[in-house]
């Protein structure tokens, strides 16, 4: 990527008719075909004795991580929302991680490919309150307090969806520049300091979307609940 | 002075202006909500885990600003229409 270009997109390898095979589509293949790969080849000697594999460990380690982030979150069972999440926690966490590897260029440092996932929330958030609510139900929640929030609710919805993609785009992509431009001007220790922080806000950044993903999802489907254990209580209440 | 020296001009003290202004406020922000968090922590370290987390999605928000105005910099600085517009034109 030249020190011009702003997002890996402008970096074409190979050109057919209108479409373009750019350097996020190559690299997102990559890091999905490294996903799989990695996620067959542990997950092929599984053992439930003691002596398992550092690997199978290590996968052990983040599953249950992310299954108690999803359930602390939601107050739920987390089967419902972990490939969800957690796929978009593997995925970013593993483009952000890679972004140390000299040459590779992560995929998250483009606008596409956050806007992507940006928009996978804003379909999940509705499908998940549908699911959980009932489209009626789901959409009651836009005219509470009042129906003159009604515009604001919608505002929201799509305000938080732009908030999410420019939040990771601006961030993996200002890690990138920072380094090309060390690179220009003190190429010899620094860009690899710059590298390191890279890794830690890349870290935190895959995080924070999936916790604002199970957030989001949460706050759509939570009222519901609320409102039911509400009624059972009253009815409880009338029965005794 | 002619229009590419104007617009150059232009662009690199606006974005200068952009993020070294833009990243005050987040700044100010961000050092206040970890100020309160870690008191909160340091009275309740039993709490430690939903602090953490809460501070980590509120200092996202709050950094969205400042990244914001580190996107739009960037744009001035690396993709910005109106000087490929000039170069265009004298070009």
């Amino acid at each position: 990527m030249d020190i011009k270009d702003i997002s890996p997109d402008q970096v074409v390898y190979f050109s057919l008719g209108p479409f373009d095979l750019n350097a996020t589509i190559a690299y997102t293949w990559g890091v999905m075909a490294l996903i799989v790969l990695v996620s067959i080849i542990v997950t092929n000697r599984m053992t439930a004795s003691e002596n398992m594999s550092r690997w199978q460990n290590f996968l052990e380690i983040v599953v249950d991580f992310l299954r108690r982030q999803i359930a602390d979150i939601s107050g739920e069972k987390p089967e419902l929302y972990m490939p969800y999440i957690g796929t978009l926690f593997v995925f970013i966490a593993v483009c952000n991680l890679l972004s140390v590897v000299p040459g590779f260029l992560p995929p998250t440092a483009s606008l596409s490919t956050t806007a992507a996932l940006a928009i996978t929330v804003f379909m999940a958030v509705i499908i998940f309150g549908v699911i959980k609510r009932g489209p009626l139900g789901y959409l009651r929640q836009y005219v509470k307090p009042t129906p003159m929030m009604l515009p604001f609710n919608i505002m929201g919805e799509f305000s938080r969806t732009l908030a999410l993609a420019v939040r990771l785009f601006g961030n993996i992509m200002s890690g990138v520049k920072i380094v090309a431009i060390l690179l220009a001007i003190a190429p010899l220790v620094f860009p690899v300091l710059m590298n390191a922080l890279g890794l830690l806000t890349g870290m935190i950044q895959a995080y924070i979307f999936a916790v604002l993903a199970m957030v989001y999802i949460a706050s759509a489907t939570r009222i519901e609940r609320e409102r039911h254990e509400k009624t059972q209580t009253t009815q409880g209440d009338s029965d005794g | 002075m002619d229009n590419i020296g104007l617009i150059g001009l232009a662009s690199v003290l606006a974005a200068g202006l952009t993020i070294g202004i833009g990243a005050i406020g987040p700044a100010i922000g961000e050092g206040r909500a970890v100020a309160q968090a870690l008191s909160s922590i340091a009275q309740q370290p039993d709490e430690a885990n939903t602090l953490t987390r809460t501070l980590f999605v509120g200092l996202a928000m709050i950094e969205s600003t400042a990244i914001y105005c580190f996107v739009v910099s960037m744009i001035i600085l690396f993709a910005n229409p109106f000087w490929d517009f000039v170069i265009n034109q004298g070009g």
